[in-house]
């Protein structure tokens, strides 16, 4: 029995589970009983690695950073998902997604998206199997993400901005979940992260486990081994950390490394590091930690970084973090950026600002000169130059 | 026997109305629980306002965001239904989402509403099983009856275990939606009506999500034992918050 991965009824440790209406429990319950079988099955893995490989272009290359190693001393790598088709990890999991909702009959697709990332990965699978398409997304994310908004339209889905609350990705996510309740037949809901109510989290991370599946090949080939002392990677909802952890979690050898948004800090009342200023409670169908008040309202966090800038984490996370599996790291605005500006320098990638985080968090360790750490770049940074250039310090 | 269970006895057409605690004032809970009584309501939900209500439609939303503007909080709601059994007699209920109830703490929860005179609970985002698996003794030491919602998709199989333990009534959401005024009945959900109908359950059903006015009030009360109205009436107060507004109102829906 493996400790953290999740339990037959849907919990990790004592986050996750299902806290979802009853409007929405017979779309939530005909996933949980079939998600298992039609994605083991062979002719959905066919396909579903098929279209990895031709059309999002895995695997992804594991890459030496090798001026990025000089600096910090030790072996880094680079797991590159920033060159996977759509710009970043996210279509992995949308792939594996709109492949479950044609076998259960769906024709419609829903999500939500903060950064626009998760979106236009959506978008684009509709677009590549003929679905119909409708993104929530938050009206302050559409301002500051405007090419991925328009990315989307070109793909043909309609973006619906959410207007309610703090108008990023916690809302779109309520506005998705309202239209699921509205309409429950034809409509599958992609969620886009490891949150959600059981099975989201567990097949979010099903599907993005390609990434550290792919790790462990690469590293065989390049090192002789087939782990690594380090994986590190940014957490928001957690999608692409749960796929860079997902085949080391129960290797306790294998120290995973989470980076949070710590927005202006954690002290600052404008941050969205879950980990350090949560609690536990329940939002969005699962029970995990949660930024709140003291009487239980959702308090709206801050990142400089869109796909970030949630006020919960997903389950297994939040279970990572309770049992220390996983160290986290809060890395503020500023230190991401300045992050991401010298992987610019050092390597010649520009990374996504959620992706940055990860490298934000390299200054805050010490390794030795023998340690092989991946970092997982989750993101390239194209849709983050309008954010780069106001930052201004490069 | 509670008061709900004693108002399907003597009533079959229960009209059940929901309004946000804290809204439009944030100490207006008796007043607008008292008006209602007295205005020929027969069931009062008071609704604990939360910051992200999924299964809510833009009118709900918006009484709780001006609810917690106001500075509503669950324990603040506690306080002011201190003198609730002072002014109201008909039974009451609280609904809300589980995260407020949680970090309230479901146990002292529960004691809370037995003091100050709750009779049952609606938490449409706590799971049936989790329910009955971790928190339901809770609420049986309070003598409170908490109430589960079947919607148009819900199986024929899980209707009746819901049935089996209810104790008070089911919630029949109308059609697959958050809530909402509708100004009428569509086809489909009449056949839905008939369906629940036909399965001859031992719990009362009460109908709501959609019901507005009379029109749709008169339908959910042939199929069904009763109506619950929220949307509508939350109109209501924004428009005409007084007494004679709350009275206007009920009287527009049920005949005295």
């Amino acid at each position: 029995m493996s400790s953290f991965n999740v339990s037959d009824t849907g919990y990790y440790g004592s986050f996750g589970g299902a806290y979802i209406p009853e409007m929405l429990y017979p779309n939530v319950e005909e996933l949980r009983a079939n998600y298992l079988e039609i994605i083991n099955s062979e002719d959905f893995q066919a396909e579903f690695k098929e279209l990895l490989e031709t059309y999002v272009g895995r695997p992804t290359p594991l890459y030496f950073a090798n001026r990025l190693s000089e600096k910090y001393g030790a072996k880094i790598y680079l797991k590159r998902e920033d060159l996977c088709h759509t710009g970043a990890h996210k279509v992995n999991n949308t792939i594996g997604q709109i492949l479950l909702a044609k076998k259960l009959g769906k024709d419609k697709i829903i999500a939500e998206t903060g950064a626009g990332q998760h979106g236009v990965a959506t978008a684009t699978v509709c677009a590549l199997m003929g679905m119909d398409c409708t993104v929530y997304m938050g009206e302050v994310d559409m301002a500051r993400q405007k090419p991925n908004v328009e990315r989307m339209k070109i793909l043909g889905a309609e973006v619906k901005a959410a207007t309610s609350g703090s108008k990023t990705l916690k809302d779109a996510t309520n506005e998705a979940m309202r239209h699921w309740i509205n309409h429950p037949d034809d409509t599958h809901y992609i969620i886009g992260s490891v949150v959600g109510p059981h099975p989201y989290p567990d097949m979010v991370a099903r599907f993005q486990s390609v990434i550290s599946q792919e790790i462990k090949n690469q590293l065989s080939r390049e090192e002789g081994r087939n782990s690594p002392d380090y994986v590190i990677a940014c957490v928001g909802g957690g999608s692409n950390a749960a796929g860079a952890f997902y085949h080391f979690l129960e290797n306790t050898e294998v120290k995973l490394v989470a980076a949070e948004a710590a927005g202006h800090g954690v002290a600052t009342g404008k941050s969205a590091a879950t980990t350090f200023i949560g609690k536990s409670g329940v939002l969005h169908g699962s029970k995990t930690l949660l930024m709140q008040t003291e009487d239980g309202q959702v308090v709206e966090p801050h990142s400089i970084s869109a796909g970030l800038d949630y006020p919960g984490i997903g389950p297994m996370h939040a279970h990572l973090f309770d049992s220390k599996r996983a160290s986290f790291y809060d890395i503020t605005d500023e230190e991401a950026m300045i992050a991401g500006v010298e992987l610019s320098k050092l390597e010649g990638i520009i990374p996504a600002i959620e992706s940055a985080h990860a490298f934000a968090v390299l200054k805050k360790m010490d390794f030795n000169k023998q340690d092989v750490v991946v970092i997982n770049l989750s993101g390239r940074g194209d849709k983050d130059l309008e954010t780069y250039i106001k930052w201004g310090k490069y | 026997m509670n008061r709900i269970n004693k108002a399907f006895e003597k009533e079959n057409s229960i009209l059940n109305i929901y309004f946000t605690a804290g809204f439009p004032d944030l100490r207006d809970t008796i007043r607008i629980a008292s008006a209602l009584e007295n205005s020929g309501a027969d069931m009062l939900e008071i609704g604990i306002p939360f910051s992200d209500p999924v299964a809510d439609g833009p009118t709900i939303q918006k009484s709780s965001k001006q609810a917690l503007d106001n500075g509503m909080t669950l324990a603040l709601l506690f306080d002011q239904l201190v003198t609730l059994r002072e002014k109201v007699s008909i039974p009451v209920l609280l609904m809300g989402y589980v995260n407020p109830i949680l970090q309230f703490g479901i146990e002292e929860f529960c004691k809370k509403c037995k003091e100050v005179g709750i009779d049952g609970t609606i938490i449409p985002d706590l799971p049936v099983q989790e329910f009955l698996d971790t928190y339901k003794h809770h609420f049986e030491e309070a003598g409170l009856e908490n109430i589960f919602l079947i919607s148009p998709n819900t199986s024929e199989e899980r209707i009746e275990t819901i049935d089996a333990i209810s104790n008070g009534f089911i919630y029949m959401v109308s059609s697959a939606s958050t809530t909402g005024a509708k100004e009428s009945v569509q086809d489909g959900q009449l056949e839905y009506y008939q369906r629940i109908q036909d399965m001859n359950l031992k719990s009362p059903r009460l109908i709501g999500f959609g019901i507005s006015n009379s029109e749709t009030f008169n339908i959910a009360c042939e199929h069904a034992h009763g109506a619950i109205i929220g949307s509508a009436f939350i109109n209501q107060l924004e428009k005409e918050p007084s007494d004679e507004g709350i009275q206007k109102f009920v009287h527009s829906i049920k005949k005295q």
